[in-house]
């Protein structure tokens, strides 16, 4: 089988595996990171957003085979090592609202809202209420209200958002 | 039923006082025997209004009357305090309120407190089953008595460590110290305080004037696990050789496999290591899922028709139609009448069904969010043809449930595929499977009928017609083993729950509430508040109507006619905090509604927005439609442990709510739902989420609390529908409004599951 190698969390992995197996299995079920999670395998849910050389991508959509050996994979356990902390200021900001209920989406979320930050930052701004009706993360638990303020204070936090 | 109990207990050593055990273990093992008097005992006469005398709380507490001891807490010499909840978190936070309750009696910080859900216990009976928004409700006096017991032994082994009088001892933060101020942590005594043998210990529990804990909010216990991704949910477990595994469905409801035409060809796929015919398709096991899809929509099979073949939204209606009670004469005074419809639903949560299975020949071992796991293990057991006791299931934390996880077909489908397969199993369903042969909230129409002379409400008659609602899952065991015991005959589990979860909060004069149930082709489901949200709306739709017709505001109108002041008070608040009656533009509107169950009572004062302009915005892919502009909810549940918690519920409730009302449903055509992926299924998103949002829990008002995990559903679905209905000027009478209008491009049955899209790169932003 065809061997395949990219970096995931500051590492660099190489993987044998059938090219065009789409990286969240690669996650998940040949390099045990779970933190990713499958709400619907087409790119609708988000639920597992993560990073490639800092953007939003899901992983559900992406052969493995599309990823160069330079390639910087970020999942949400690899988040808080990108601010050299334990945890980011997104992720406190999480728990400074309580937001999560069962969990699920909530990897998903945060990658998504930590790109979401550092987009309206290149461009110049802070994120909007127009931005925030923009995230697609599905929460079936329904805990809406609390994603958008806590993406605000973690904005804040990392010094692209309203104070 | 638990009067005399109670009774007897409080005669015989007095008010707040409750027996506990101390087991016989090698560190401290404290356990609670007896559940107390929580409410009233059944009356000797049938009445009317049954939910006065006995709700469905009564009901499931009363059936876990007898196991409730079985509940214990364990102190390690790590100083931390474990205890295995028989129950499964799914979100709604009681892992949490749970760990509270147990800081509180114990006197130890929360995050010494290690909740974790206990395996399958058939020994329980009735007292491992989540639903009904009863775990709380049940399980707060037991809990805080093995806490107490505990709390007892670890003072009077610190008596005998320090040389002091129990007396004389204070706990706190885990730590005993005496008058001169020597200290002994709980974890150097925990060995010291445990038992060589079981007994029996009295304890009275912390009065409500001393918590410290139980009523202050506070984060979730595992909040820094979900924001790490390092909780675990069942598809995360790394269970030897349990390889993903995905079954191909068929193209209609609970149609059956005919043939397979490439089952070898199949089985040489990349990845691919067994493909196996069950009895609910053809399963693939594979080295990842990705593999696995692959597979499903390579596979061809020859189907059977399912058990809904030939059927749709119409055809479903037109049965209903056929199955409604009648409302009886038309009376000789004014009335006002309305009949709702309400299309089928899915409980969708966004983990899918899933379960690990390990079939041995002479055991096998389960892993998944089961909130029935008793009867999934009987189930699992018959199904592989094993003793029970050598089916070990273990419940591991849900990534929702919404009454999903009252069934375990996941469970049972790793178990048939590993049994058959001969190797462990990790089997998900696919999002497009969920939809389409997953569980829904049942088709229903509900007639209503009012008649009124003057200021006076005469009668109400509401006939609520269903699809049947498979209750299979043991909450129908346990209403059937109490159904005899109750005034209401025999009229069977269905139409039990209805009475007993359906209450009649207005001064209507004579009322009757009926069910009647038809169908049973389709997967249904008690999803999230069952049959109340449907009830409630159709019922607050017509207070408005009644309300207009008597010439009176419709807030005012409910608050005269509403029966005690913890209804009114909810009510006014929600009134007074959402500004009612404030002038609004042409095309936006208020709504207000009132909802009671689960010993709590609940208002929503929504504001709505269904100009074009707002209706009409872009949204790819999406449902913009009227927007939820502002929503006030307000909830009083007796004595809310966790008011963080608490508000976190209402919040999900309420976006339920708001898709109930106004986005969200399954279509029925020809035998299937249309539905495969969330831009099917309009659960609400951000674009449909309210900017103006606010959760009220108003101060306590009683010394026990009221279940919380389904009560914000009803009040909001009534209050967007009613906000609509002002907005528009017509009043709905079709849930969800949007369901005639199909927003999106079906996908196909044949494959089953959609194609993995291979374009990710292109949307990195």
């Amino acid at each position: 089988m065809p061997e395949f190698t990219f970096r995931v969390n500051g590492e660099q992995v190489t993987v044998d595996v059938a090219g065009d197996v789409r990286l969240l299995w690669v996650l998940r079920d040949i390099l045990g990171i779970t933190g990713p999670k499958y709400g619907c395998g087409i790119n609708v849910c988000k639920a597992c957003t993560s990073h490639l050389n800092g953007k939003a991508v899901n992983p559900c959509a992406i052969p493995v085979e599309d990823l160069q050996p330079a390639d910087e994979v970020t999942t949400i356990e690899g988040l808080p090592a990108t601010v050299g902390r334990d945890l980011h200021p997104m992720q406190q900001a999480w728990l400074d609202h309580d937001v999560a209920q069962c969990g699920y989406c909530q990897p998903g979320q945060i990658m998504a809202a930590v790109a979401l930050v550092r987009r309206a930052a290149a461009e110049g701004r802070t994120i909007t209420d127009a931005d925030l009706d923009g995230l697609r993360n599905i929460c079936r638990c329904g805990t809406y209200v609390r994603i958008r303020a806590a993406i605000k204070a973690g904005a804040a936090a990392m010094g692209g958002g309203p104070a | 039923m638990t009067g005399s109990n109670g009774g007897g207990l409080d005669e015989a050593i007095g008010r707040r006082r409750f027996l506990g055990y101390v087991l016989a273990a090698p560190t401290l093992v404290a356990a609670a025997e007896l559940v107390p008097a929580t409410s009233a005992a059944v009356a000797p006469l049938p009445s009317p209004e049954l939910t006065q005398l006995l709700d469905l709380n009564d009901l499931m507490t009363a059936a876990a009357l007898p196991t409730s001891g079985l509940i214990s807490v364990e102190v390690r010499p790590d100083g931390t305090v474990s205890f295995a909840l028989p129950r499964a978190e799914v979100g709604q936070g009681i892992t949490t309120s749970t760990a509270m309750l147990i800081a509180e009696e114990m006197a130890v910080p929360l995050d010494r407190v290690r909740v974790t859900l206990a395996d399958a216990r058939p020994e329980l009976v009735f007292n491992q089953l989540t639903g009904g928004s009863n775990t709380t409700f049940a399980t707060y006096t037991p809990i805080r008595v093995a806490a107490a017991v505990a709390r007892l032994r670890l003072l009077e082994a610190a008596a005998a460590e320090l040389g002091s009088a129990v007396g004389d001892l204070t706990l706190k933060a885990g730590v005993v110290t005496d008058r001169s101020g020597r200290g002994v942590g709980i974890g150097a005594l925990a060995e010291k305080a445990a038992s060589a043998r079981t007994r029996q210990v009295s304890v009275e529990l912390t009065p409500r004037r001393d918590f410290t804990v139980i009523g202050r909010p506070h984060s979730r216990v595992d909040a820094l696990d979900a924001v790490t991704g390092r909780k675990k949910f069942a598809m995360d477990l790394d269970v030897p050789g349990a390889k993903p595994t995905m079954v191909c469905r068929p193209p209609t409801i609970n149609g059956k496999v005919g043939s397979v035409a490439n089952l070898a060809e199949v089985r040489a796929m990349p990845g691919v290591t067994d493909v196996v015919v069950i009895s609910t398709g053809v399963a693939v096991r594979a080295e990842t899922f990705g593999q696995c899809v692959d597979a499903v929509r390579a596979l061809k099979v020859t189907w059977r028709a399912g058990t809904a073949a030939g059927k749709s939204d119409d055809s479903v209606l037109r049965q209903l139609e056929a199955a409604e009670l009648p409302l009886g004469l038309r009376p000789p005074t004014p009335i006002v009448e309305g009949k709702f419809t309400f299309y089928f639903r899915s409980n969708s949560a966004l983990e899918p069904n899933c379960a690990i299975a390990d079939v041995r020949a002479d055991r096998a071992e389960i892993w998944s969010a089961l909130k029935s796991p008793i009867v999934a293990q009987q189930a699992i057991a018959a199904k592989l043809n094993l003793p029970a006791g050598r089916v070990t299931v273990h419940v591991v934390e849900g990534g929702g449930s919404f009454g999903r996880k009252l069934f375990f077909d996941a469970a049972l489908e790793a178990a048939e595929v590993s049994q058959k397969v001969g190797k462990p199993v990790k089997l998900m369903w696919h999002r497009a499977d969920d939809a389409r042969q997953g569980r829904t909230h049942p088709m229903a129409t509900s007639r209503v009928r009012v008649a009124y002379l003057g200021d006076t409400v005469l009668s109400y008659k509401q006939r609520h017609t269903s699809v049947s609602t498979d209750l299979g899952h043991g909450l129908g065991e346990i209403i059937t083993a109490m159904a005899a015991r109750l005034p209401v005959g025999d009229i069977g589990f269905s139409q039990t729950f209805f009475h007993l979860s359906q209450a009649m909060s207005y001064d209507f004069g004579a009322s009757s509430q009926l069910l009647s149930e038809t169908d049973k082709s389709f997967n249904t489901g008690s999803m999230r508040n069952v049959y109340s949200p449907d009830v409630t709306c159709a019922r607050e739709l017509i207070v408005d109507q009644l309300a207009a017709r008597m010439g009176k505001d419709p807030y005012r109108f409910r608050h005269a006619f509403l029966r005690d002041d913890r209804s009114r008070a909810v009510l006014a608040k929600a009134a007074e905090a959402g500004g009612w009656g404030r002038a609004m533009p042409a095309g936006t509107a208020q709504g207000i509604a009132f909802h009671a169950e689960y010993k709590g009572v609940s208002a929503a004062l929504v504001e709505i927005d269904c100009r074009p302009e707002t209706v009409n915005r872009p949204v790819r892919e999406g449902v913009s439609g009227p927007r939820v502009t502002k929503v006030v909810f307000v909830v009083d549940v007796g004595l809310a442990v966790n008011p963080r918690g608490l508000e976190a519920q209402m919040m999900g409730g309420v976006m339920d709510g708001i898709a109930l009302a106004l986005t969200s449903s399954l279509h029925l055509r020809d035998g299937h739902f249309l539905e495969a992926s969330w831009d099917n299924y309009f659960y609400t998103r951000q674009w449909n989420t309210p900017p103006e949002f606010r959760v009220i829990v108003m101060p306590s008002t009683s010394e026990t609390p009221g279940g919380a995990g389904e009560l914000g559903v009803a009040a909001s679905m009534a209050a967007v529908a009613c906000a609509y209905g002002r907005a528009v000027g017509t009043m709905p009478t079709s849930f969800p409004i949007n369901h005639g209008t199909l927003s999106f491009t079906p996908k196909p049955t044949i494959p089953p599951v959609p194609p993995s899209p291979t374009d990710g790169l292109d949307h990195a932003r």
